[in-house]
This record gives structure tokens, C-alpha cells and sequence, in this order.
């Protein structure tokens, strides 16, 4: 065994076992974001026995009390995703306005003879008010759509419109991914991993600095230890962390929130390696450029703040808009959760984690040669 | 195996850190570099350990020039650190592995050379415990500990003593002779002349980065312009007339007053010591308090610089 190896070996294992022993970062940096993710992940979980998130209130207001009225109130209380009221059209105003409701429904008198006259080409389409929180407007289409269905529905029965044809589609919402069921729990896992271990590889950076400042790279470099040997035994140990910690964040979510790998594999865990690797690189390079060690924690916590946050770790990229989505195919850690994303809950094979993971390695390159460029080797 | 600082010059911008220091140092022997603190000591250390390439001049060990970085020539030296470089959360026992392991030390040659240290250090009963539940002067020993892994034909000591119990200090010392007499170069720096004087064969005193002297002890001593100093304590000062006198006294070189204390540099302080008390009891004077002692580095360091190494 050459003493080159027997040295890079012992610098590795050192890490390793420091970071073992400091019960806090071990604490923070593996039960925190199975925490942090599990409470996501919740948010977004399916209720059980439905197939929905908590049910839309929406508060109805008949003016014209008749027949196709009362089926189209009676088909949206047996909707699953609305909770309905019926209401005076004030009271309903009012609820609104307070945001009380999400949104309100206002039929107006004389609906039934105008709406049926209208779908056979005669007189005015009669005006149906939809009031609703400007605060989510997201909710006013949604609301739209469901009205438009169940009053449709209900036209195209007989009774109402005589032998005339029904429309001939109903309105079937399909959720699509390549797994065989999606679970709330795989991406706030995937961006919570991300966050923390970025976290993680900014200590390993910081205790770089602290190290300089209490003799021991002084002890270390008084070795005959080459520069690369030194910095690439710091990037292994930190890798090899990063990679422990994703590997029992994974476990636990696997056990406990059944996060599976529907996908590749092997795509997995190239890209879990490869982000591992941007970890411990971007806690060498911010240890490269820092001053103090205040001022480099705060800076750096602010870069993974701004990482995570344009990588799609708090909220999914897709949801950017369009713009910022093309912006943040230059931020790593985008790659890093559409990696995991991919290879999990995705379902998708090797290849949509092979370009993630190749571009998590060649931006781990470029941090890597920024430290020992900028790597003050004397100045301790 | 032999070290010479050759012509070493290192400036860091405006500030000349070492200015032209030029020493040799010898297998078997202890050489002390003394000298205030910002002398250059450390600096100059850090050339010798190839931790810092010099502006000019080299580092030579048996004739080689030493190197920064993967330079083999490295694992001939061992460096002590002024700051205690240990790993405070692992057994001390993890830490020697560690610091072996950077030597290329491992398996049974590590396991023999773990025991080894620990018994010249008597940290044997406590190699399983972490440094931080050490006392200081354990700590400082384990931190030589972990020097002497790689059996180092060089040892460096920057100020191994700093913040030590006397115990510890001569625990330390005993150490370091150990290794002396084991025919390992020793260069121990500090600004503590007691320590240069008990442990050194060779003193070089370096301040403002410069060497000023570069003897034995008994070298340096001989070349004191006083080889003892008389003092002595009255009931009322001594008058002007009085010192005028002794000045003049065969084998006093210098006369100095504060307050009641009178103090007298001689060359003999038998011939001096009786004359300078005739001189003051015949003009009424009465002495409450004598003593006498030696010259020592401090005066040494005192005729050098005009300051003591206390005072900088």
C-alpha cells in the first residue's frame, strides 16, 4: 500500500469519524430534513378515502329555485372536491369577501328557461356570477369547469332538453407520471435532502477555516502531502458523508412514507453520488474564497438558501414561470431534484439520471478548480 | 542528520519578518532559537518545516534543499506546532493513527510506533481517552507525540510549553533530551531564556528577524560585558557621591539606583562585592538586604538590544 494511499486513507477516515462523534451535526444533518420533508410531504399527501387535497368551500346562491337549479346543486354537493352551501347571494358576498369562501355561485332568476332555450340556439345565454378571492385566482377556472360540467350534465338529460343528443364528452382529469402511483412524499424528500446536505458541505468548508485558524493545517501541510492529496481527501470524506446521510434519509422515507424508486436504479444512485460530490465542492470552494468564519457562514447560508430555492427543492420548478425555468437550467441543484425526481417517484429509466448527474459532476469540477485556485496554501 | 538555514528572508508586504537568518544545527544536539515574541521565530520555523517558501536563502537537510508541498524530504522532520494541533473529540489513540497514517504508517509498524510514543510520553494509561478531558501539559505532550510517530531524524519545537504546568515543563524537557541523546536534531524555539538555558547546547537570539547571537551558552554568557550582578537594599538611598565612587571600585562596570536598591555589574564579585560594602558603610550607610547571581541570557539579550526579553 503506498503511503500516498495509506495518508489519503487516513484523512478520509478522520472526517468521517469527526463527523460521527458531533452528535449535533449528525442530528441536524439526517433527522432534520426527514422531518422537514415528512411535513411537506403531508401537505401534499392525498386524504384518505378521497382522492383529493381538503375539499374546495364554495358557497351557492339559487335566485331561480327551479328544477335544473336544484339538479345542478344537488350533482356539485355530491362533487368530492367541493364542500358546498347554499346560501342568500349577500350572505355569500359577504363570506367571500372574507375569505371565508373560496369562491361563490350566483344563479340568477329566469336561468332554466334561458340556459335550456340558449343550448337550442334560442334567445340569450343567461349570465351565472362566480365570485371569488382575488387572492386565488387559480381557484375561478377550476370553479368555472365544474359548474360548466354539472350544469351540463344535468341539460343533457331528456327531461330537460327532450330527445336532443347529449354532449358527447364528459370532463376526465387524468394525472400522468411513468410511476405506477405518485407519492406527495418523493419530492420533498428529494428537495429537503438537497437542502440539508448542502448545509452539511458548508460545514465541512467552514471547519476547513477553522482548521487553518487552530494549527492543524498547519500540522497537516508540514506532511509530505501533496495540495491535490489534501483538498481530494477533504472533497472523498465529505462525498462519502453526503452520500451516508441521502442513503439513510432515503431508508427512512422508503420505510416510513414508502418513497420508492420507481425508476432506474442505478440512475439513482449516479445522481445521489454526483450531487454528493457538488456538496463537498461547494463547501471547498466557499472555504477557498471566505474571510472569517462569521462572515463566510452567513454568505454561504444565503447561497444555499438561493440554491435550493431556484432548484425546485421548496417548490417544484415546473410551477416557475417560464422565463426563471430556462434561468434556473444554470443552478446545479435544479439537476440535482429533477435527478431525484426522475429516478423515483417519476419512474423514469437510467438515461433521465445519466444528463443530471453528468451536469452535477461537471459543476462540481468547476467549484473544485475555483478552490484550488483560489486556495491561500501559505497563509495560515 | 545536519539542518542549515541558509541567507532565509521572508517578507509579508511592508513588514521584513526574517532578514537574512543564517544557522546550522547539529545531530545530538539541542539548539535554541530565543528570542521575544514577533522575532521571527515562528516564521522561521515555518521555512524550516517547508510550510513557507522563503524570499530568498534556502533550507538544507544533509545538503538537500527542503521543499513546500509533497516534498519527500519532509518525512525526515517533525514539527510541533505552537498551537496544540489535535483532534480533541477522538481518543487519543485515533489521533496518533491519524497522524501516523499522514507518514504512510500503518498495520503493526503503526501499532508499535503508537506504543512507542506513548510510553516516552507516559500517555500510555490514557491513549483512550479524547484530549479534551486532558490536563494542559498532557495535551502539549501528546501534541509531541504525534511528531515523533514517523521517527523524524529533525525535530521542530515551536514553543511547546506555552500555558504548561512546571511538572508538565520538565516532563517536557526530560522528553526532549531523551530524543537528543537518541542523536535527533533538535531546534526548539521560545521566548523563555530558562528553557534555552537548561535544555540548549547551541543558542542562536534572533529579534526583528535578525540573528543578533549565535553561541553556547557558556559562549554567549563570556561575551556579557557583567559575569555577575551584586544587589543590594539600604535603609536611605545612596548618594551621588557614593555611586561616583563605586564606579571607580577595581571590577565594576556598571552602577544602577532605584529607590532604595542599588545594583552593581562586575566581572569578579569576589574582588567587587567586599569593596562596594566598605565604600558605602564607611559613608554611614547601612545594609538591610544582599544578594548576588550570575549573568544570565536576559542580560546577554539586555547588552544586545538595550531591552529585556521581558519588557518586549
Amino acid at each position: 500500500m503506498s503511503a500516498n494511499f495509506t495518508a489519503f486513507r487516513a484523512l478520509v477516515r478522520k472526517d468521517i469519524a469527526l463527523f460521527l462523534r458531533d452528535r449535533r451535526a449528525l442530528v441536524i444533518s439526517v433527522l432534520t430534513p426527514i422531518l422537514v420533508a415528512a411535513f411537506f410531504g403531508s401537505l401534499f399527501a392525498p386524504v384518505a378515502g378521497g382522492n383529493s387535497m381538503a375539499r374546495m368551500k364554495v358557497g351557492v346562491a339559487d335566485l331561480d329555485q327551479s328544477a335544473l337549479t336544484q339538479a345542478v346543486l344537488e350533482s356539485l354537493t355530491q362533487d368530492a372536491s367541493l364542500d358546498v352551501q347554499v346560501l342568500p347571494e349577500d350572505q355569500a358576498t359577504a363570506l367571500v369577501r372574507s375569505g371565508k369562501l373560496r369562491a361563490a355561485i350566483v344563479f340568477p332568476k329566469g336561468f332554466e328557461p334561458a340556459a335550456t332555450g340558449a343550448l337550442l340556439g334560442i334567445g340569450q345565454m343567461p349570465d351565472v356570477k362566480l365570485l371569488y378571492d382575488p387572492s386565488q385566482s387559480m381557484l375561478r377556472p377550476m370553479v368555472a369547469g365544474l359548474l360548466s360540467q354539472h350544469v351540463m350534465q344535468r341539460l343533457s338529460r331528456p327531461n330537460f332538453i327532450g330527445n336532443s343528443k347529449p354532449i358527447p364528452f364528459n370532463v376526465d382529469g387524468i394525472a400522468l407520471t411513468a410511476g405506477p402511483r405518485y407519492n406527495s412524499y418523493s419530492h420533498s424528500f428529494a428537495g429537503m435532502s438537497i437542502q440539508f446536505i448542502l448545509l452539511m458541505g458548508i460545514d465541512a468548508g467552514i471547519a476547513l477555516l477553522l482548521m487553518r485558524q487552530e494549527g492543524m493545517w498547519r500540522r497537516l501541510r508540514a506532511a509530505p502531502l501533496s495540495r491535490w492529496l489534501l483538498l481530494g481527501s477533504r472533497v472523498t470524506g465529505t462525498t462519502l458523508i453526503a452520500m451516508g446521510i441521502l442513503a439513510v434519509v432515503y431508508l427512512v422515507a422508503r420505510l416510513i412514507f414508502n418513497v420508492r424508486i420507481e425508476g432506474s436504479l442505478p440512475g439513482f444512485a449516479l445522481v445521489a453520488a454526483a450531487f454528493a460530490l457538488l456538496a463537498a465542492t461547494t463547501g471547498l470552494m466557499i472555504a477557498s474564497i471566505g474571510g472569517s468564519v462569521g462572515a463566510t457562514r452567513a454568505v454561504a447560508t444565503l447561497l444555499v438558501l438561493l440554491l435550493v430555492m431556484l432548484g425546485g427543492a421548496w417548490v417544484p420548478s415546473f410551477l416557475f414561470p417560464e422565463w426563471l425555468q430556462h434561468v434556473t437550467e444554470f443552478v446545479p441543484t435544479r439537476w440535482a431534484v429533477d435527478g431525484l425526481d426522475n429516478t423515483t417517484w417519476r419512474g423514469l429509466p437510467l438515461e433521465y439520471g445519466l444528463k443530471p448527474a453528468a451536469i452535477l459532476v461537471g459543476w462540481s469540477a468547476l467549484f473544485a478548480l475555483i478552490a484550488v485556485w483560489r486556495f491561500s496554501w501559505e497563509d495560515d | 542528520m545536519n539542518l542549515s538555514a541558509e541567507r532565509l528572508q521572508k517578507k509579508f508586504g511592508a513588514i521584513t519578518a526574517v532578514a537574512e537568518v543564517s544557522f546550522s544545527a547539529a545531530p545530538g544536539k539541542i539548539l535554541g532559537l530565543l528570542g521575544p515574541n514577533g522575532a521571527g521565530k515562528s516564521t522561521t520555523i515555518s521555512m524550516l518545516a517547508g510550510l513557507t517558501t522563503p524570499d530568498s536563502g534556502c533550507v538544507k537537510i544533509d545538503g538537500a534543499t527542503l521543499r513546500t508541498g509533497a516534498d519527500p524530504t519532509k518525512r525526515k522532520i517533525g514539527l510541533v506546532t505552537q498551537e496544540i494541533a489535535l483532534l480533541e473529540e477522538l481518543p487519543a489513540r485515533m489521533n496518533l493513527e491519524f497522524f501516523g497514517g499522514l507518514y504512510g504508517l500503518s498495520g503493526r509498524a503503526l501499532a508499535i510506533r503508537i506504543a512507542a510514543v506513548l510510553e516516552l510520553t507516559s500517555l500510555a494509561d490514557r491513549a483512550g481517552d479524547p484530549p479534551n478531558k486532558f490536563s494542559g501539559g498532557m495535551r502539549r505532550r501528546l501534541n509531541i507525540a504525534c511528531a515523533l510517530l514517523h521517527q523524524p531524524q529533525i525535530l521542530l519545537l515551536d514553543e511547546p510549553t506555552v500555558g504548561v504546568d512546571p511538572q508538565s515543563r520538565n516532563a517536557i524537557f526530560e522528553t526532549i533530551e531523551v530524543l537528543a541523546r537518541e542523536g535527533r536534531t533538535v531546534i526548539y524555539t521560545t521566548h523563555y531564556m530558562e528553557e534555552v538555558e537548561r535544555l540548549c547546547d547551541r543558542i542562536v537570539i534572533v529579534d526583528h528577524g535578525r540573528v543578533l547571537a549565535d553561541d553556547s551558552l557558556a559562549g554567549l554568557l563570556a561575551g556579557a560585558p557583567a559575569g555577575n550582578k551584586l544587589t543590594l537594599k539600604y535603609d536611605l538611598p545612596p548618594d551621588s557621591a557614593a555611586l561616583a565612587e563605586i564606579k571607580e571600585l577595581p571590577g565594576v562596570i556598571h552602577v544602577d539606583i532605584a529607590g532604595m536598591e542599588l545594583s552593581v555589574a562586575a566581572t569578579d564579585l569576589g574582588t567587587a562585592a567586599p569593596r562596594v560594602l566598605e565604600c558605602l558603610a564607611a559613608r554611614g550607610f547601612r545594609c538591610q538586604e544582599l544578594t548576588s547571581r550570575r549573568a544570565n541570557l536576559e542580560d546577554v539579550f539586555l547588552a544586545l538590544t538595550g531591552r529585556t526579553l521581558r519588557d518586549t
